[in-house]
């Protein structure tokens, strides 16, 4: 189901190396030639709960979920929330690479709705415009963030917070301040696509699976993929190894305001019309689902496996909490922001560790 | 004529200098004198007094922001510390007026001391460690009250929402004496001297014995505590609980305040009268706007253009520093 | 032979400093070339000047013969010179096989990346310098030895002809030392340049084939390493002439070694910190300048630093005036009455923005409070009591500090120091980078110090400041004492041969 690259760092922590020594400060044994591992057993496990937490945590709640609510594990309502998932999904994969290399983009939550008014807006010379447009603007938004943040050297969250306010001024000039909300056709090519499914799944959900497939193929595969991470891990350090950091680091911030204004798109077709309000509180969705997937969020390592993992925990546990039907959505943020706290202080832990 | 241009490009970094620092002042100076003098239904009572209540609430949050950006950090999470304390506030009304606001600061410092203890002992970069509460906090506040807007039936906090003393409303009283209050704690107090050392220099700081963690985690209450009271006066205004729009968006609008009002996101410097002034600035701006029929959506897209440009003036003082 | 990579004439100058003036240096194919020198001998500035970090001022860098010129790292690398830092400048959290091809992984037809080849290839490169290690372990997971050996395959394969290893030791446990001498072995074998920097003595004389010595920006001394004694190559190193040792005495201090009595002011035993120290024992008594001396590295900051709770022990006791100290803390050392003057003034020691005022009384802000409002009385008090004591030249107290010269900005500091009243006085570096006149009175400021009452230890990177103002010195090499001189025994001759003799 997810889309986990062959040699992922998930991968690499299962083989078990000759047992460690416990103690850091004792000596490194057995000779320098052979690997010696450097880890100990408490900082291993640590790491498996960091890169693999996710995964346990939503199967965890998935089997709790089927045993306590006869509607949770059922077709309809796992269709509902691959669909639900989706759009979330796409912002949160752009948002794993700009965090990846220790960076933030608070923005993707007004970029959304741009999308998702713009692809309104652009219906009306078809369904290609209708793309094409949000992808235009939002793109320029993240070329903004990038050039400001690669080239600038500015501070990513306060230029990306900059970028937000400005995307909801610009939302709201072209709704007439938020009181036209478009429709988009029913017969459009593009509301079909994003109503339809096939196999089963919505349209949607297969794009997030053929970008999730391409973002793990690039993060792992690809030479821009590793210089990210190599950015994330030290900029200074990849700057010395001769890597193209502010090319890279623009490129990043384009791709997230692309995948932010895709994903407005896409929602505002699923859902028949661009609605202003939709995607307020969005970036905070994106970053918690990249950081719970296990990506430091001080840059330098993270999966693209776990960021669709971390949206699927938060989705369902939205879906929980809707069966529940007493609890009002909120709790979602609640744990959301509770899930943060957690996964944080281990993250602050393990890197502390790490540092011998 | 070689020992011109020397002095001339001095004179120029003076004055670049100069405007980065006291520009936010001459820019309020300036807008304030155009609508006086040009904009219809300005220059009244009415209006002067409905500007300077907007703003108070931002003013408030923004004096804890200034303060944790001095110490090269920040606060995300001081919007939702409103909500939840506009939320606590009706819930203990029923016990008094003291119960709702200390519990409704109590929240707020609490709040606070999570951000601190994470930035300060867990050591975690305080964009993230405040993120969180940003997240959950107004969530929070929503399942309080249960996702309902609670009317305030308190006299006195409706009292205090609305009653004017020398003819300006109490809000702005209080916005003004914590102002004031603020800048005397950064100036005067060793905790304030000390908030300043460590954000300018923390190592240094260290070395000299200072208590770095302590000041860090009472700087993040403080800021916390400051938030409560913002969310306190805003409810007061609106004579209503509205955890779900209450403080929404002032994590950015304080932030822009201190920014505009000339205190570097690299830490070292608290400027109190500089923040009002942004943030004085960032509503005058919204109104000239609006009082000129240009809709809101301009002046948020104006909004991002000066932050950009305050950050980014800020860089040039710090290469400019090194 | 012609030389893979020249430098001629180098000069490059910052802000108020030279850092290097007409350094020639030419490295041979299959040679080791020891590149030594004090702190702020230029070193480093060469080292990035070769790596195409800084471009130089002056002066021609020739490759094979031919003129070139590195805008940045990457130039440098393309033209086959690689650099090994001294802190592993690599990806944790990536493979063994990814950190070393990051930038120029082998690609499939499709452009991805071809990670079987990659790891085979890395495999190969790690067997082929004696390391073997599973490659697609994250870097982490391996000893720091390995992980700098990784550092040296990467160097390798980017086809080096120069391998530039910046204390590459510094990190490693003595079996991967040995590990690593294979490989520079290896190295020359196959006719690669390697410029070895190291402060470790004991490596130079087993490693290196020729030696260039640095000192103030300035090559001093260039030739075999086998042809130069210990004794002359640490001579040059401090810029001493051995057969007209001078005594007249350039230092402020009186020279006269007063009779330390009394309770020991400081009783520090077993300090011991991995990689670092390894059971430094110090006593001081009131009135006495203990200098510490060393070589770069040797473990003498660390000492200081230990003392005043500013760095973690994993062993060890301070005792000061009878009393136990818990140690990592600064405000616990503050309290028992040690203070410190750090090395770093810039980065560890001044609050720029801060007022004079404020960073004379940073430290003693407590003190100087009622009821946590600041007292501006008795912040003035000691303030001017200072100013005019240390003399500091400032347009008044409200100057930032920022803005003042090195030596007043030292004098604030020491001013920050004595108004907490201490019994010890920890000094690094006290007189490094402020002019002569500033020099000559924290040095005469010392001696008063001492001859008050107060205990002090002092750390210089100048020979003769530390042989005039001790009383005593402990001589430390790799984290050790090795030995501790007296009165009449702290001479120069008596100092240098400690730091040269044998280890071990």
């Amino acid at each position: 189901m997810t889309p986990v690259s062959p040699t992922g760092p998930a991968g690499s922590a299962s083989p078990a190396g000759p047992p460690s020594p416990a103690s850091p400060t004792g000596p490194a044994a057995a000779g320098a030639v052979t690997a010696v591992t450097a880890v100990t057993r408490r900082e291993r496990a640590a790491g498996i709960v960091q890169r693999s937490g996710a995964y346990l945590v939503l199967a965890l709640v998935v089997l709790v979920a089927s045993l306590a609510f006869d509607s949770f594990a059922t077709t309809g309502n796992a269709r509902n929330i691959a669909i639900q998932s989706s759009f979330l999904a796409i912002v949160a994969l752009g948002m794993t690479f700009v965090i990846i290399s220790g960076g933030i983009d608070l923005s993707v939550g007004s970029v959304f709705a741009l999308g998702g008014v713009l692809a309104a807006y652009g219906m009306r010379w078809g369904s290609l415009a209708a793309v094409l447009l949000p992808l235009a603007v939002c793109g320029a938004i993240g070329l903004l963030n990038g050039v400001l943040v690669g080239y600038g050297r500015l501070a990513p969250f306060i230029v990306t917070l900059a970028t937000l306010l400005g995307a909801r001024g610009l939302l709201l000039v072209i709704t007439d301040e938020g009181s036209i909300t478009r429709v988009m056709p029913a017969d459009s090519l593009l509301v079909r696509l994003a109503q339809g499914s096939v196999l089963g799944l919505g349209w949607p959900v297969w794009i997030v699976v053929v970008l999730f497939a391409l973002g793990a193929v690039v993060l792992n595969r690809t030479r821009t993929g590793q210089s990210v991470l190599a950015i994330g891990a030290s900029r200074d350090a990849a700057l010395l190894m001769g890597l193209p950091v502010a090319r890279r680091t623009t490129l990043l911030y384009l791709a997230s305001g692309l995948l932010a204004g895709l994903a407005g798109a896409l929602a505002a077709a699923y859902s028949g019309s661009g609605v202003t309000i939709v995607g307020v509180g969005l970036e905070l969705d994106a970053i918690a689902a990249v950081v719970i997937g296990g990506t430091l969020l001080t840059g330098g390592a993270g999966t693209i496996g776990g960021t669709l993992c971390g949206v699927l925990l938060l989705r369902v546990i939205q879906n929980v909490i809707n069966q529940i039907g007493t609890l009002g959505s909120s709790y979602q943020s609640v744990v959301s922001g509770a899930f943060l706290v957690v996964v944080v202080v281990i993250q602050a832990y393990l890197s502390r560790e790490q540092r011998l | 004529m070689t020992e011109t241009v020397p002095r001339r490009s001095v004179d120029r970094a003076a004055t670049r200098r100069w405007l980065r620092d006291n520009g936010v002042h001459l820019a309020v100076a300036v807008l304030l004198l155009y609508n006086l003098l040009f904009t219809a239904n300005f220059a009244t009572v009415s209006n002067l007094t409905t500007q300077l209540v907007q703003v108070a609430p931002v003013i408030i949050v923004a004096l804890g922001m200034a303060m944790v950006i001095g110490t090269e950090g920040v606060d995300l999470s001081v919007g939702s510390v409103m909500a939840i304390a506009a939320a606590l506030l009706p819930l203990y009304l029923g016990y008094g007026i003291v119960a709702g606001v200390v519990v409704a600061l109590a929240a707020g410092a609490a709040c606070g001391l999570l951000n601190g203890v994470l930035v300060g002992v867990v050591r975690i970069q305080p964009i993230v460690a405040t993120l969180a509460l940003l997240v959950g906090g107004r969530g929070l506040a929503i399942v309080l009250v249960d996702g309902q807007i609670k009317d305030i039936r308190n006299d006195t906090l409706l009292e205090f929402g609305s009653a004017k003393a020398l003819g300006i409303p109490l809000v702005v009283w209080l916005a003004a004496l914590l102002a004031v209050a603020v800048g005397l704690l950064v100036r005067r107090t060793t905790y304030g001297r000390q908030l300043v050392a460590i954000g300018d220099n923390r190592s240094a700081s260290a070395l000299a014995g200072l208590p770095v963690r302590r000041v860090l985690i009472v700087t993040y209450v403080l800021s916390g505590v400051l938030a409560a009271v913002a969310g306190i006066v805003a409810t007061a205004r609106l004579t209503a609980s509205d955890p779900s729009s209450i403080g929404n968006l002032y994590e950015l609008s304080a932030i822009t305040a201190v920014v505009v009002g000339g205190t570097a996101l690299t830490g070292g410097r608290v400027r109190i009268l500089g923040t009002v002034m942004g943030a004085l600035l960032i509503q005058l701006i919204r109104a000239t706007l609006i009082k000129n029929d240009l809709p809101d959506s301009i002046a948020q897209i104006v909004q991002a253009a000066i932050i950009v440009l305050a950050v980014y003036a800020q860089r040039e003082r710090r290469a400019g520093a090194s | 032979m012609e030389a893979v990579l020249e430098a001629r004439g180098t000069g490059k100058r910052f802000p108020g400093v030279v850092a290097l003036s007409g350094v020639d240096l030419a490295l041979r194919p299959g040679e080791v070339h020891a590149l030594v020198g004090e702190n702020g001998a230029g070193k480093s500035t060469l080292i990035k000047v070769l790596t195409g970090v800084y471009q130089p001022d002056d002066g021609t860098l020739l490759l094979g013969g031919e003129p070139v010129r590195f805008g940045r790292p990457l130039d440098a690398q393309a033209a086959g010179i690689s650099t090994i830092y001294q802190e592993v400048n690599l990806v944790p959290l990536l493979s063994v096989a990814r950190n070393l091809f990051l930038g120029r992984e082998p690609r499939t037809r499709l452009g991805l990346i071809d990670t079987r080849a990659m790891d085979a290839r890395a495999a190969e490169l790690l067997g082929s310098l004696g390391v073997h290690a599973d490659v697609r372990r994250p870097l982490r997971t391996l000893g720091l030895g390995t992980q700098q050996m990784v550092a040296v395959a990467r160097a390798v394969a980017a086809e080096a002809r120069v391998v530039v290893m910046d204390e590459p030791t510094s990190s490693l446990e003595p079996r991967e030392v040995a590990t690593l001498f294979d490989v520079v072995g290896r190295l020359r074998s196959q006719g690669i340049a390697v410029l070895y920097v190291s402060h470790r003595l004991d490596e130079l004389y087993r490693i290196c084939d020729r030696v260039t010595v640095l000192r103030d920006g300035r090559v001093v001394h260039t030739g075999p390493l086998a042809e130069l004694p210990r004794l002359r190559l640490v001579a040059a190193m401090l810029g001493r002439d051995l057969d007209e040792v001078r005594r007249e005495g350039s230092t402020r201090f009186d020279g006269a070694s007063s009779v330390a009595s009394g309770a020991p002011v400081l009783e520090a035993t077993g300090l011991a910190r991995r990689h670092v120290l390894d059971g430094v024992s110090l006593t001081v008594r009131p009135g006495e300048i203990v200098g510490l001396g060393g070589l770069l590295g040797a473990g003498r900051s660390e000492t200081a630093r230990a003392i005043a709770g500013a760095m973690a022990v994993d062993a060890g006791t301070v005792t000061v005036a009878g009393r136990p100290v818990r140690t990592g803390s600064v405000p616990a050392a503050m309290a028992a009455g040690v203070v410190m003057l750090p090395e770093d003034r810039k980065a560890d020691g001044i609050v720029p923005g801060l007022s004079v005022r404020e960073n004379i009384a940073l430290a003693a802000l407590p003190t100087l409070s009622r009821a946590g409002i600041v007292s501006r009385a008795r912040q003035d008090a000691i303030v001017d009591r200072f100013v005019t004591r240390l003399r500091i030249k400032a347009s008044g107290p409200d100057q930032k500090v920022g803005e003042l010269s090195g030596g007043n900005q030292q004098k604030v500091l020491l001013a920050r120091l004595l108004a907490r009243n201490p019994k010890l006085l920890l000094l690094d570096e006290p007189t490094r980078g402020i002019d002569i006149g500033a020099k000559a009175e924290v040095q005469g400021l010392i001696d008063e110090l001492a001859a008050e009452g107060l205990g002090v230890v002092l750390i210089s990177s100048e020979f003769e400041e530390v042989v005039e103002g001790s009383d005593s010195v402990v001589v430390l090499r790799d984290g050790r004492v090795v030995a501790t001189l007296h009165g009449a025994e702290v001479t120069e001759d008596a100092l240098i041969s400690a730091l040269a003799a044998d280890g071990d």
